[in-house]
């Protein structure tokens, strides 16, 4: 592996290493995530750190040229947010920060199959979530015509799918017997489509004992409660504060 | 009881190549299983084969899988194709999932309306040169080792080896810049088992034709 010497360009943006960069990193030795104020692509990261009983730190982004310094800067592998600095390295893309904290904190099955799993359940919830996140980015007749969509497909496609793997696997988690990546994340996609539609899990009992069990479980429990890191509903003021910093038509 | 790898898709690239590209590298046969109708598609939902009614579908090692993602994880676990411990493999992650991010706007592209094709070429061109392949063309420099990642081949290689190829048929000369991943690019595809996954005749699909769009809408969208 790399010694603590001469750490030269894309590994020392990974891994770290020059004045400049260890003065930008957490001087707790918590992980530090830089990102918009608000939900996004981070809030599956938080939410993970936050089951995994992971205390962290929070960058906001602000302005264009705060994001502008840290590309320049050097910081961003591809240009790209979130941004998330934990054990030394500079990570960016969300799944693969989620993967590397669920590994790193046994959140991620035991073997192959279990992990196989895991995978197929977070990409689930990941494309649920993913137009969700989107919706407010989008053109107001979009927004309108959309949102029905998405919940036609959660009520159809996705949590009949989580229903039936509960009935099946007959556990309390979705894998294995214990908690995983997989039950954190749809926990945190029930919670947001119910923001949308509070009703919709009104047709799949084991969802809604599922919610409750994980949503007892402490370190998550802690996380809903109010004052935690976890973020609101994006609002008007968020989606042009990040449509400003990344000038994305 | 490891009957040969299963792959249904429709016969051509879409989400299913990165797949094939993974099974080859890593020196697995597969069969496929092509549907060309919509109905066929439907049949396949209606069997509750398909956890979320979507395909890829990759029948592997006794297991049903969909979601193009978690079929290339195991395959690169399984065949040593996904580093040696958590700060590779999250290397490896992290230089995946920009590959996907410009695949999927590749794959795209063929469905824009005929007004805007020019201007997306032009984004992805952009991406590609300005984004994704400057940041490549550093790790290797950077590192000076034949491999993305630490030192030996893996699923990286094999899935930044693809893009290149796929950028390469939009603008041949997307290369021209990045020496490195030139170099990079003649010996990944060197090696044994890409070299015959290049080959005329392998199961490797040729980029989708202008004509054949609309049959394919038709086939997932109705």
């Amino acid at each position: 592996m790399l010694q603590g010497t001469h750490t030269p360009g894309v590994l020392r943006k990974v891994f770290g290493g020059t004045h400049r960069n260890l003065k930008r990193g957490s001087m707790s030795g918590k992980p530090k995530l830089t990102y918009f104020n608000g939900r996004g692509r981070m809030e599956s990261i938080r939410w993970l750190l936050a089951a995994a009983g992971v205390e962290f730190e929070e960058d906001f982004l602000e302005t264009r040229e705060q994001y502008l310094k840290l590309i320049q800067d050097g910081h961003l592998l591809f240009d790209q947010v979130p941004l998330v600095e934990i054990d030394g390295m500079k990570m960016v893309q969300t799944k693969a920060i989620l993967s590397y904290i669920a590994g790193k904190h046994n959140l991620y099955g035991k073997g192959l199959k279990e992990r196989a799993f895991i995978d197929t359940y977070v990409e689930g919830t990941t494309d649920l979530m993913q137009m969700i996140l989107t919706l407010p980015f989008s053109p107001p007749e979009a927004k309108k015509k959309n949102l029905p969509l998405i919940i036609e497909k959660a009520k159809n496609r996705y949590f009949p799918a989580y229903e039936k793997a509960l009935k099946q696997h007959g556990q309390g988690f979705l894998v294995g017997n214990q908690l995983s990546w997989a039950d954190v994340h749809l926990l945190e996609a029930i919670l947001m489509v119910e923001e949308k539609e509070p009703t919709v899990l009104s047709e799949f009992p084991l969802l809604q004992g599922f919610k409750t069990r994980i949503s007892n479980m402490p370190t998550i429990k802690k996380f809903l409660q109010p004052g935690s890191q976890r973020k609101p509903q994006p609002d008007d003021k968020y989606v042009a504060t990040v449509m400003k910093i990344l000038k994305e038509g | 009881m490891s009957g040969k790898v299963k792959l249904h898709y429709f016969n051509g690239r879409g989400r299913m190549e990165t797949i094939r590209w993974l099974l080859a590298g890593a020196g697995v046969e597969f069969e496929e299983y092509f549907f060309e109708t919509r109905e066929e598609l439907i049949k396949l939902q209606q069997s509750g084969v398909l956890l979320f009614q979507q395909v890829p579908l990759v029948e592997i090692d006794g297991m049903k899988m969909v979601q193009t993602r978690a079929i290339l994880n195991y395959i690169a676990a399984k065949h040593n194709l996904y580093g040696k411990d958590l700060k590779e493999r999250v290397l490896i992650d992290m230089y995946v999932e920009a590959t996907m991010d410009l695949n999927d706007l590749i794959m795209r592209h063929p469905m824009q309306p005929p007004e805007g094709r020019e201007k997306n070429l032009a984004l992805i061109v952009d991406k590609a040169t300005n984004r994704y392949f400057p940041a490549y063309e550093k790790v290797l420099k950077d590192h000076g080792q034949d491999y993305l990642v630490g030192n030996q081949f893996s699923r990286a290689d094999v899935q930044v080896l693809e893009t290149i190829l796929m950028m390469e048929e939009m603008k041949p000369d997307i290369l021209a810049k990045f020496p490195l991943l030139q170099g990079f690019k003649a010996r990944i595809s060197n090696i044994p088992t890409i070299k015959k996954f290049l080959q005329p005749g392998s199961q490797r699909k040729s980029k989708i034709e202008e004509k054949m769009v609309p049959q394919v809408m038709k086939i997932f969208y109705g």
